[in-house]
């Protein structure tokens, strides 16, 4: 094929181009032609199709996520926003910690290793590309049926390749979660986040300034991986296309990562750069028209320079190539030359593929002619924007109406079975089979990882400093009302966080739907985005960048809507924080919240095929007053042992509490069924020494929050009421599940 | 007695980190004649007599669902007397 330059598109404007198959729309195709006054070459289709997929434009989700920046709380902690590589936040001492979760669902399905694996790579990159240095990793995993087939392929090749890429790369893996739905069985979830950590004066952004600078492109080679990937793998639903244009995954090479990641952080300790991208989804496309228009937006490439695996590739795929552990740096010229010192003293390959200029057009050209002519903003930016027709899908108003009809324990045999099931059902069991695959010690400073609430960090050896994350989603609870799921996953993660003593700071998110093009899911979105937005505004949290997935969905089936929320805190000193369990006798066990009767959506009745009922409001008031109670705990030394309520209710905290030192605890409900399985959010077991009962209350009476007590610690058994588990029995349920099914 | 074997290799298009690894260790060694490495696996299939036509076709089967992995690997089969 010959090479289409910008010359040829001039004389030849009427050649017909195969944009359709590249999964842009007729008037998408249209407004290219009217931004260039001309045809695209074949290159610039190319760029302006990954650009414009739904993965890379956001255009079905943006008219929403504006609301993160209209309602957003103005706090001087936020020190970079949403639209950068990753948010950035202020966490005191000097320094900066930014965070950030990405989707990689639809690769996973198909290579579940190297695609769970290159969900890792690719957002430690973007930490490091804000010039921090990654230091910790989460997963939230999803998957269909525990027991179903596909479950068995899919799960055990992502858990390998979250631990494959993660360990190689020498970070621990400090939380996440595994959750089975039946919708997820062909469209598993898997979301990763990466936590890193940096001074101040070192953030770094993506922008390309300064004509005469020079554009280098290091780590590395380019190769045919991944070529369309972004569009053709993100952007449709896997039924409408056939396998012939289904393309190569890529492939991680998580040892070429460890070094790219040193090499980069020696160069911006020298302060080598003046503007850095990742290569990513949509490759070398996505970082040249990034940095160009994150500066002026003349840039000149040249694209032969660029080093190749594989000598054959076309132009158009070097542009669309989506190999990994590439990066892309702007440099001064009269640095270079240290830079190209500091990347062959890490054995990294690199190149200058070219310069800033002080136009404002991206001309990428080919052994010198020119293949590409484009205001770069109209690539990375001024994507089309959709204000997709949306509708309160029937469901909602029909599930609203159904009776939550389980049954409730009452007799001591009863409430040992119910226990017992909720300890061994896959949603609740222990994850130990997956978290064991993971390295959640290295670099010696998780102070919690799996399974406490929240995975926590040191970041500094000397005074202590540390973060603390948790990520949640329930979405049973936002497919009965999107918009208070959304609420409540954003409320639970900031406990999950509050109950270790920390307290919430910031707020990403990785929002996971079916297909835009489905008026019901377009309205899930919208609803969840506005009641995130809605409660990070409440709760005084800035929301720092976040992920959408859409297309999640086979055939006519949507997932669940399922928002993942990522909550990040601080603890001034990690040696104090409050463990989720106790390790000894004679403590009283007191439940802070009222429990009421919740049970739509609970995994009780998930248990018992029950969908149905009305989901519980978000009282974001008192979830702060109780953060200020939890936080206040651990910093009056009250607590022994915090341990928050969620999926699984008062019965699956016991189970978590009792299990993990192996000491028991008899415990006195009223109510028993209800006050076991019910997840009325909002609540928090906690452990006191009787001495600091008085501390307690009088903290419990401040902060308006409701104070039962509910037992004591002790002994072999769990207690409840007549019903006595022994830890033997309880251990037994809650560990043999996964052994069971994945071997 | 013959031999079935399977050779399978990562398709060209896709990295393979192992191969690379091999081929920036020879000139280490003094072995400067490599340009490039790809390494892959071979399976040695033993059965009674002749591989019967069937049979290669059944390996076929085999080999597309367990002995590669057909959405990053090629794989040829052959009977080695």
């Amino acid at each position: 094929m010959s090479l289409d330059t910008v010359a040829t598109a001039k004389a030849n404007p009427d050649a017909s181009q195969p944009f359709a198959e590249l999964g842009l729309k007729p008037d998408e195709y249209a407004r290219i032609k009217e931004i260039l006054g001309r045809r695209p070459t074949s290159s610039e289709l190319a760029m302006y199709s990954v650009m414009w997929s739904e993965h890379c434009s956001y255009k079905s989700s943006k008219v929403h996520l504006k609301q993160f920046g209209d309602k957003a709380v103005k706090t001087d902690a936020l020190l970079v926003g949403i639209g950068e590589n990753a948010g950035v936040v202020d966490v005191g001492q000097g320094y900066a910690v930014t965070f950030k979760i990405e989707s990689h669902n639809h690769p996973s399905f198909i290579e579940p290793y190297q695609g769970a694996a290159t969900g890792v790579g690719g957002i430690v990159r973007d930490i490091l590309t804000m010039g921090a240095r990654p230091i910790a990793v989460m997963d939230p995993l999803r998957f269909g049926p525990a027991d179903a087939p596909d479950t068995r392929r899919v799960l055990p090749g992502i858990v390998a390749g979250v631990g494959g890429y993660g360990n190689c790369l020498g970070l621990p893996n400090i939380g996440g979660e595994v959750v089975f739905d039946e919708t997820y069985l062909g469209n598993p979830l898997v979301n990763a986040l990466c936590v890193g950590v940096m001074k101040h004066s070192d953030i770094k952004l993506a922008k390309a300034a300064g004509a005469g600078n020079l554009v280098v492109l290091y780590g590395a080679k380019t190769g045919g991986d991944g070529i369309g990937g972004v569009s053709v793998l993100a952007s449709e639903t896997f039924e409408s296309k056939g396998p012939a244009k289904r393309p190569a995954v890529q492939v991680g090479d998580p040892f070429v990562e460890k070094v790219l990641i040193e090499c980069s952080l020696e160069i911006f300790a020298e302060d080598l750069v003046v503007g850095i991208q990742d290569l990513g989804g949509a490759g070398l496309s996505c970082a040249t028209s990034e940095l160009a228009s994150g500066g002026s937006g003349g840039m000149k490439v040249q694209l032969e320079k660029v080093p190749v695996r594989d000598p054959s590739l076309s132009p158009e795929e070097i542009l669309m190539s989506e190999s990994q552990e590439r990066m892309c740096a702007i440099v001064e010229p009269s640095k270079i030359a240290r830079f190209l010192e500091i990347c062959a003293k890490w054995d990294v390959t690199v190149n200058v593929i070219g310069e800033v200029t002080d136009g404002n057009h991206l001309e990428i050209t080919w052994n010198g002619e020119l293949i590409v002519d484009v205001p770069p903003r109209t690539v990375a930016h001024d994507g089309p924007v959709y204000n997709r027709p949306m509708a309160q899908p029937a469901y909602i108003n029909e599930v609203a109406k159904q009776v939550i009809n389980v049954p409730i324990p009452a007799t001591a045999d009863e409430i040992k079975v119910t226990v017992l099931k909720l300890a061994a059902t896959p949603n609740l069991a222990d994850k130990s089979w997956v978290t064991d695959q993971y390295d959640r010690y290295v670099q010696g400073n998780s102070i919690q990882a799996q399974p406490d609430d929240s995975g926590m960090v040191r970041i500094d050896e000397k005074t202590h400093l540390g973060v603390a994350i948790a990520t949640d989603a329930n979405a049973n609870w936002s497919y009965l009302n999107p918009y208070e799921g959304a609420r409540l996953a954003l409320a639970e993660a900031a406990r999950n966080i509050a109950t270790a003593g920390a307290k919430p700071l910031a707020v990403t998110n990785c929002l996971n739907f079916g297909s835009p093009e489905d008026t019901g899911v377009m309205w899930q979105f919208a609803e969840s985005v506005r009641g995130l937005a809605d409660g990070c505004l409440e709760m005084g949290l800035p929301v720092t960048g976040g992920n959408v997935s859409f297309y999640n969905q086979t055939g006519a089936v949507a997932i669940l809507p399922t928002p993942v929320i990522g909550v990040l805190g601080v603890i001034d000193d990690v040696r104090t924080r409050t463990p989720m369990s106790f390790d000894r006798a004679g403590l009283d066990l007191y439940l802070l919240g009222e429990t009421e009767d919740h049970l739509a959506g609970s995994e009780w009745a998930y248990m018992h095929n029950q969908r149905g009922g009305v989901a519980p409001t978000a009282n974001l008031q008192r979830e702060m007053r109780l953060i200020d109670l939890l936080v206040a705990g651990r910093t009056k030394k009250i607590f022994t042992a915090a341990h928050d309520l969620s999926q699984g209710g008062l019965s699956a905290t016991l189970t978590e509490m009792v299990l993990r030192h192996n000491t028991g605890a008899t415990i006195q409900l009223d109510n028993v069924g209800m006050a076991l399985l019910s997840e009325t959010p909002g609540r928090v077991v906690v452990a006191i020494d009787p001495a600091q009962t008085a501390a307690l209350t009088q903290e419990a009476v401040t902060q308006k929050i409701v104070l039962t007590k509910i037992g004591v610690t002790g002994g072999d058994s769990l207690v409840i009421n007549d019903a006595k588990i022994s830890l033997v029995e309880l251990r037994k349920a809650h560990t043999e599940t996964f052994a069971k099914l994945f071997g | 007695m013959a031999k079935i074997v399977v050779d399978v290799m990562l398709k060209p298009e896709i990295l393979d980190p192992q191969g690379k690894a091999v081929a920036a260790a020879l000139p280490r060694l003094g072995f400067t004649f490599a340009k490039d490495v790809r390494q892959g696996k071979r399976f040695e299939i033993e059965v009674d007599g002749e591989p019967t036509a069937a049979q290669l076709a059944e390996v076929e089967v085999a080999a597309e669902k367990l002995l590669s992995n057909p959405v990053i690997e090629n794989f040829t089969v052959r009977v080695e007397k």
